[in-house]
């Protein structure tokens, strides 16, 4: 059961933890330097060994810590969750260390939330992006981000190596397949099906 | 005409092949459009021969966004979204993510909304475990079960076009409620369904369970132990399949789980072949869930009628009374009203715990939601899972997952 016991037991010559108060589940602030450590401990000793969730929440440029990781744990034998979470120290360039050697799930959670915030976590043994491709400047779930997109140059420099020629991305407006606005919609609507040549009027070579 | 004899030297080619054996790696790339993927999953593996040695799998082909996308609409706009994680089991989705808010809000629910929830929820995880294995059969060579399957999955459509509207993308749930009651005449049909259907799972049973070639591909294949289920942060059937204990409608009950009877199948091995058990072994308890439901639904309103700022009043009243008018035009507009704080809450779903962690800020739309998704967190065991088997026992593999890629890119 977590109790009051239990969270006094944990949080008991461990300064580098305070307590939350929220309603759903015990949640603890801790600071990045322990986090391998403390993760460890919960695993092994408080048998929370389920990392269910590892993601970021931005609190916006002008906060003062601008980012922090939130982890959720399960355990089996509690059949609770227990919430973490660490502010990262720069909002210039974030960085915790990476849970990863501890927690095998941490691995992909922890791509996803460099991929999506821009947020490093250190000795991860594959840190690249996983949603985006690898050569995506930006990182979207950044609250500066725009919702519509920056429109970006494809990845296709494979494809432009063979072919010799520049790959263009689809445009966003004014494409084959979008249209216009200008002209009448039966005029601008794509047609799959050319109709301009009967057995009268024969198909233009 | 004479006729020449010319010998030719031909050499041992098993020896040739096996002087090869330990220098010549091949690459191979899977995906990310091919019927073994299931979508559109990529996979990066090195062969030796037959033999994988190394697998990278490649996600975000279809990735679009939908925490961004959260962000920026109300709580009830993002609804439709949801059907659209993981498209086999909409309604069990549109269930996760209203339960989420409603909690944060602090909302209790009348009976009646709860037992329909749970009806839908129930339903959905017959007709994605429908799918499931008869896809699976389908990859490990056996056609005909995936006909029969399919035939069932067919008639919960109907049931569910004519309870939502809609066959598939279902937008069932509002914040609060669910956008309407059930219509009459649904239950008696849902209950002659759910009579039928264990007569097809025999069918299904009966040509996959104990049939020879099926056992030589599923058992003994794709094993995961009970540490790395846990490990890699597995739910659902592919964690029960490895013999954890772990059901979140047991141990976690929402929406009145705790008032129905049901066993939870629990894999030994975890191959593909107990994954394959376990499923079919929770599409009979859904069955006994779903009877339960109907035979005890309760009467009274499918809605919280006292959340006057989070569920929008009923359309007749808004068209001639001027406080529900108000009320409706608040909650269109601004969304529904829900305090600032954070919450995570997990949905025993049909893939695995479908988990949203919310964070808001006040008022109707959420600073932050985060999808936790059960597919990705499943295929993430893959890069440690794959090594070592055979290239041809990837479509089993990837099968007895069960995974759902628009809900592992979101």
């Amino acid at each position: 059961m977590i109790d009051d016991d239990f969270v006094n037991a944990l949080l008991h010559e461990r300064d580098f933890l305070s307590i939350k108060h929220r309603e759903d589940c015990l949640t603890l602030n801790c600071s990045p330097d322990s986090l391998v450590d403390f993760c460890k401990h919960l695993r092994d000793e408080q048998t929370f060994d389920l990392l269910m969730d590892l993601t970021a929440v931005d609190h916006g440029e002008e906060a003062k810590d601008r980012f922090s990781v939130v982890l959720h744990f399960y355990s089996l034998v509690h059949k609770s969750y227990i919430r973490i979470h660490v502010l990262c120290p720069d909002s210039q360039s974030p960085s915790i260390p990476s849970v990863s050697s501890v927690f095998p799930a941490a691995n992909w959670h922890e791509r996803e939330t460099f991929d999506m915030f821009g947020i490093e976590f250190s000795e991860h043994p594959n840190l690249k992006r996983i949603l985006m491709w690898d050569d995506y400047p930006y990182f979207p779930l950044r609250k500066e981000f725009p919702l519509a997109g920056i429109e970006v140059p494809l990845p296709a420099a494979d494809v432009a190596e063979v072919t010799g020629a520049d790959v263009d991305p689809a445009p966003m407006m004014g494409g084959p397949f979008v249209a216009s606005g200008n002209s009448r919609m039966s005029e601008a609507e794509p047609r799959a099906k050319d109709e301009s040549w009967t057995e009268e009027s024969e198909k233009p070579l | 005409m004479s006729t020449t004899v010319k010998e030719i030297q031909i050499g041992d080619v098993g020896a040739q092949a096996a002087s090869h054996a330990n220098n010549e790696r091949m690459s191979l790339n899977v995906g990310p459009s091919h019927p073994t993927t299931h979508g559109v999953l990529r996979l990066l593996m090195e062969l030796d021969g037959d033999l994988i040695t190394r697998c990278e799998p490649v996600l975000g082909y279809l990735h679009r966004g939908d925490e961004k996308i959260a962000e920026n609409m109300t709580y009830n706009q993002f609804v439709p979204y949801t059907d659209r994680l993981d498209y086999l089991a909409p309604l069990a989705n549109n269930v996760a993510y209203a339960i989420t808010v409603e909690k944060l809000a602090g909302l209790n629910l009348p009976e009646r909304c709860e037992a329909i929830r749970v009806l839908v929820c129930e339903m959905a995880r017959i007709s994605s475990h429908l799918l499931g294995m008869g896809v699976f059969g389908m990859d490990a060579g056996a056609w005909t079960p995936f006909m029969y399957t399919f035939t069932e999955r067919e008639k919960l459509y109907t049931l569910f076009e004519e309870l939502t509207g809609a066959r598939f993308t279902t937008s069932y749930t509002r914040i609060g409620g669910v956008a309407r009651d059930l219509p009459d005449g649904w239950l008696p049909k849902v209950e002659k369904f759910v009579d039928e259907l264990p007569k097809a799972i025999d069918e299904v049973e009966k040509l996959l369970t104990r049939n020879r070639i099926f056992l030589d591909r599923t058992e003994g294949i794709g094993t995961i132990s009970k540490d790395d289920a846990i490990a890699y942060g597995l739910t659902g059937p592919n964690l029960r399949a490895s013999g954890v204990d772990l059901d979140l409608r047991k141990d976690k009950p929402y929406s009145g789980y705790e008032k129905y009877e049901f066993d939870v199948p629990i894999g030994t091995k975890g191959d593909c072949y107990d994954r394959y058990l376990v499923r079919i072994e929770e599409v009979r308890q859904s069955i006994l869930i779903v009877k339960q439901v109907i035979a005890s639904m309760p009467s009274g309103l499918w809605y919280a009628e006292d959340a006057k700022k989070i569920f929008a009043p009923p359309k007749e009243k808004v068209m001639t009374n001027m406080e529900e008018l108000i009320q409706n035009f608040m909650i269109v507009t601004e969304g529904p009203q829900v305090p600032s704080g954070e919450i995570y809450f997990e949905a025993e779903n049909p893939k695995g715990a479908l988990g949203f962690y919310l964070v808001s800020k006040g008022g109707g739309v959420p600073y932050r939601l985060k999808i936790r998704a059960p597919s990705f967190c499943n295929l993430s065991i893959l890069e440690k899972l794959v090594p070592g088997h055979m290239l041809s026992d990837i479509t089993v593999i990837l099968g007895s997952l069960d995974f759902v890629m628009g809900e592992c890119d979101r």
